[in-house]
């Protein structure tokens, strides 16, 4: 047997015992599981709330890390302020983009909003290419979130550790706004009965471009928070919002708390994936959809459609 | 007696009108094609710059001067072998294009490259990594010019492990290229006596890289080669500098790796990365005078990569055969045979020769990415570690199963 | 899906004979071709994407259900048939068959999986069930993963016919498309196609009528699936490679953009849509990379203005049946 092949095995019978790998694993997973969270979670409260299937949410992440980028390099802008600047800067461009553009297709049928978006994403990450290439920008940690830990079963980076801690926050910040605080209830209200709602004085078409623009804030967030690990590039968003697509879908596109805790789950699956059979990796949240959608076609925890 | 002299008067006579119209049919109007990728993943690798390349080529050579009509049309292919073969037909047919050049990306490469040789046309590639072009797949139409995966990984493998890297850990994408890069770089790490302790597969266009970058660090290799490409590659490189992965030691070689990536990394992140070019803007005074003349003229400011110096390259040489033919005979087998016969000499990659399968053969260098406060400004990345010379870099024709080769 | 089809017009011999003057028109219009100055290889490449949209049109335009992931029709007829024309020697009509059935038994296959939710998360599951398929074949060996199947011969068909010839090849692949088109033609105007029709419209009253709606509709998105696995084979005579891009999802967002530019719910309109959005990739490739901007902006447009489409608005404007 070749020395290349003979030393394979060797690594993999060490594998399967490596408890301390496993561990690692799972928390990279968690780590993952983060940006699904915060991605879907936009994903779901745009659907939720308005019925539209946001297809330019990838290409929306992408401007919050870009942003990030301009902010530092042409502002000098840091990181810090860059988590809240960006978020706020990108979801008022998609408020524009709802102004303009989505809210003639609030009496149709949602399949045209999955169209428009998906125009509008080719749009965006098309002129983003054209000007800025394809290879990518550099985007460095910021220093406080630096160097890392040695926590016994793995290295871990502190800023991977940040990410985690900060995608919980946020989630269940928005988790809480929407069922549990008044507005999040006018909210609600307003897009399961909008002319009853309109008749108690709420403004309802303001509320909804709220809402959208809430839900790209969010991605624009996710972006921030992945540009110092991932290239800045125009197409960042592309592959990633279909995974994001197949964890709405397994975890009942209404729900908030349902696709929070899918994003996490799945990323945690994935990374047990990566350390048991990795070619598999990316296929695994599919075939996770497809399984799910046999036993139960209304996703984990969705209603009923 | 007399019907001989009448017969080969008569022979003669035809002979003299053939040859003469041999000669007014030979004439100088060349059309040259830029099939290249302006908006997708390679666009800054090739794209506009190598169709800066092709102008600066057809400028530089003077055939103007000397009574030749030259055109110029690009394209883009958009990275799809569909879009790719019908706009090449369209050359062919329509256009009357005579010469293709870049033509990144090697499935669009393979597919043209079986246009090309169905319609007796050339291709001069200087974008496509896979090595079958002048292997499996070789035809007397096409040149392959600057680099393969084979070049890529006999000399990264074999320079590295002279260098002390001696045992390997491969992070490998998963599908036919990422494989056939570590198979093709293990062999040459083994054959020079160094080890492979591991290797780990990763789907095509992973964003994160940890889990993979954890195996390859716990392995302790000296060496992990990352047989991947584009993103997947430069992502690597910007986790594994997150998980302290070069600071502890490790050294991370590139196996298909480019200027542009290292730009778009930055040194802070790239620096230490080993790889191999065979052209590199800063080497000599040469390629220092065309790299600027080349920086003026492009949008960012930025030097030709390899690709792009490629296009200069073979498109001089294609000149030069042009010349020497007297014509443009419309015949690409032809001209591609006169190409084989002279040896090349520019001033971007030096001497140097191409074989009988359509490989080009030239040294190759391995870089290392310098540290930031080595570089003098931007574009200054490269420190040169070391060169394989042309005659070994290459698949051997010994070792070719190109039918063009006579064993 | 209330898409605005006008196929509100009933079904009188005066709509079947707009049809079918039109479908004259169009057969002249092709098999003229070969005499004009046009390029073949583009009418040809323009046929089969105009076959797939055709099939992905019956899906939505007549039954009401988006399928986001349509390029998998495309792209496993198409490496099937690569693979048995190139590695296995079949003869090309065969070839054919064996790529269409292939994309047949994965219709069958997704539209178990896909049938079982509508509207949104129907679109939504085959474009994941799509790049799984994506991610498969960029594994499995048999599709040389980024090079593509390369070089597939033409061969004769049914012995006789040279396809290496262009002309020949052209007459063929017309064939294949009309031979498509009117079996989606059929399916529209028969009982079955009413019954499709009034499930899109409302499903709840078709149930309440007593139909199988589940079973319509699967059968629905196998015919579908099964002539985009017809396009994707006639495709490998013409491109001679079969490579991931066939699968990819952006391929899929193409079908539907020809689609939804030449007419949703029409008969002709996808074709029209087909040519215009390949001449466009052709004749732009020049400037391409705006290309994928362009598409985006017609998108748009045409879902905030222009929905009908362009055989849509002139079928509206004349009152015609299209």
């Amino acid at each position: 047997m070749p020395a290349e092949l003979r030393y394979n095995n060797e690594i993999e019978r060490e594998r399967s015992i490596d408890m301390q790998a496993l561990y690692a694993q799972l928390l990279v997973g968690l780590i993952n599981g983060s940006f699904y969270a915060l991605l879907s979670l936009g994903l779901a409260v745009i659907f939720g709330m308005l019925n539209i299937i946001n297809f330019a949410h990838g290409a929306l992440y992408m401007m919050g890390a870009f942003c990030a980028y301009f902010l530092l390099n042409l502002a000098g802008i840091g990181y810090w302020w860059a988590l809240i600047i960006a978020p706020i800067a990108v979801g008022i461009f998609g408020m524009i983009l709802e102004r303009t553009l989505l809210q003639w297709l609030s009496g149709l049928d949602h399949l045209y909003g999955l169209l428009l978006t998906f125009g509008i994403a080719l749009i965006v990450q098309g002129l983003f290419q054209n000007y800025f290439g394809s290879s990518g920008l550099p985007y460095a940690i910021p220093d406080e979130l630096k160097g890392g830990m040695n926590l016994g079963f793995m290295f871990l980076p502190i800023y991977r550790g940040w990410v985690v801690v900060f995608s919980l926050v946020v989630c269940l910040l928005t988790w809480y706004l929407i069922e549990r605080t008044r507005l999040g209830a006018y909210l609600r209200a307003a897009t399961e009965n909008p002319t009853l709602v309109r008749a108690f004085g709420i403004n309802v078409p303001r509320m909804i471009t709220l809402t959208y623009g809430l839900g790209v804030g969010l991605a624009a967030l996710a972006g921030v928070l992945s540009a110092p690990i991932n290239q800045v590039r125009p197409l960042m968003g592309a592959d990633l919002i279909i995974v994001v697509f197949a964890v709405v879908v397994i975890g009942g596109m209404g729900s908030i708390m349902g696709s929070i805790i899918t994003g996490f789950a799945l990323g945690v699956i994935e990374g047990l994936t990566k350390y048991f059979y990795p070619e598999a990796s990316n296929t695994v949240v599919f075939v996770l959809m497809v399984l799910v959608l046999l036993v139960k076609p209304s996703g984990l925890t969705g209603r009923a459609t | 007696m007399r019907t001989r002299i009448i017969v080969s008067l008569l022979l003669g006579t035809a002979l003299s009108l053939g040859a003469g119209s041999f000669a007014v049919a030979q004439d100088k109007t060349v059309k040259v094609g830029v099939l290249t990728d302006n908006s997708g993943l390679y666009s800054d690798l090739g794209g506009a710059g190598s169709t800066l390349a092709a102008q600066m080529a057809i400028e530089d050579s003077g055939m103007a001067a000397k009574g030749w009509k030259i055109d110029l049309i690009s394209a883009d292919h958009q990275n799809k072998p569909d879009i790719a073969t019908a706009i090449a037909r369209q050359w062919i047919d329509v256009e009357k294009v005579d010469i293709f050049m870049d033509v990144l990306n090697s499935g669009v490469a393979l597919a043209v490259n079986n246009v090309v040789k169905e319609k007796n046309s050339i291709m001069i590639n200087t974008g496509a990594a896979t090595s079958d072009l002048t292997n499996a797949q070789c035809s007397p139409n096409t040149i392959h010019w600057v680099y393969d995966t084979y070049m890529l990984a006999n000399s990264t493998g074999r320079a590295l492990v002279k260098a002390g890297g001696d045992t390997w850990f491969f992070l490998t994408a998963d599908y036919a290229f990422g494989a056939a890069l570590e198979r093709d770089t293990s062999a040459v790490v083994v054959k020079s006596g160094g080890k492979v302790i591991g290797s780990v597969k990763h789907p095509l266009n992973t964003a994160d890289f940890s889990s993979f970058l954890l195996q390859a660090q716990a392995s302790k290799a000296k060496i992990i080669g990352m047989a991947n490409a584009g993103g997947d590659t430069t992502n690597t490189i910007k986790q594994a500098a997150e998980f302290g992965i070069v600071t502890g030691g490790q050294k991370l070689a590139g196996l298909l790796l480019f200027i542009t990536d290292v730009h778009a990394l930055g040194l802070k992140v790239a620096q230490g990365l080993n790889f191999t070019e065979t052209f590199y803007w800063d080497m000599n005074d040469a390629t220092r005078a065309f790299s600027t003349r080349f920086a003026e003229r492009m949008r960012n400011k930025a030097r030709p990569t390899m690709v792009q110096a490629g296009v200069y390259s073979g498109l001089i040489h294609y000149f030069k055969a042009l010349e020497a033919m007297g014509g443009n005979p419309h015949d690409g087998a032809k001209v591609v045979a006169k190409m084989k016969e002279i040896p090349t000499d520019d001033p971007l990659f030096g001497k140097g020769s191409i074989r009988v399968d359509g490989r080009k053969i030239h040294p190759a260098y391995l870089f290392e990415v310098k540290k930031p406060e080595e570089s003098k400004g931007p574009w200054d990345y490269y420190r040169l570690v070391g060169t394989t010379a042309a005659d070994q870099a290459f698949r051997p024709l010994s070792e070719s199963s190109c039918p063009l080769v006579k064993k | 899906m209330t898409v605005t089809a006008d196929d509100s017009i009933p079904l009188t011999p005066r709509t079947i004979r707009d049809e079918m003057i039109a479908f004259a028109i169009m057969t002249v219009l092709l098999m003229v071709v070969p005499l004009t100055g046009i390029y073949p290889f583009f009418v040809m490449q323009a046929l089969c994407f105009a076959l797939l949209a055709c099939a992905f049109n019956l899906l939505i335009g007549y039954g009401g259900l988006l399928s986001f992931g349509h390029a998998m029709f495309l792209g496993t007829a198409g490496y099937i048939s690569a693979h048995a024309l190139k590695v296995w020697g079949v003869t090309p009509e065969l070839g054919i068959l064996i790529g269409t059935a292939g994309a047949a038994a994965l219709a069958v296959i997704t539209g178990l999986v896909a049938i079982r939710r509508q509207g949104i998360y129907f679109a939504m599951i085959t474009l994941a069930l799509s790049q799984l398929l994506y991610f498969i074949y960029l594994q499995t060996p048999f599709t040389h993963g980024e090079d593509g199947i390369q070089g597939i011969p033409q061969g004769y068909l049914f012995g006789v016919l040279n396809l290496a010839k262009p002309t020949v090849l052209y007459y063929v692949i017309v064939a294949g498309f009309l031979f498509g088109f009117l079996v989606i033609f059929r399916a529209v105007n028969s009982p079955f196609g009413e019954v499709l029709k009034s499930i899109r419209e409302n499903e709840q009253r078709a149930i309440s009528l007593g139909y199988k709606t589940d079973q319509y509709k699967l059968l629905a998105f196998i015919l579908s699936g099964t002539l985009a696995g017809l396009a994707g084979a006639l495709k490998v005579f013409v491109a001679q490679n079969a490579s991931l891009t066939d699968v990819h999802w952006s391929m899929s967002g193409e079908i539907v953009l020809m689609t939804l530019v030449g007419g949703l719910g029409t008969i002709f309109g996808p074709v029209v849509g087909a040519f215009v959005i390949i001449a466009m990739q052709q004749y732009l490739a020049g400037f391409g990379q705006w290309v994928t901007v362009i598409q985006g902006v017609i998108f748009v447009v045409c879902v905030l203005t222009f929905r009908r489409g362009v055989i849509g608005e002139i079928a509206h404007y004349f009152r015609l049946s299209l």
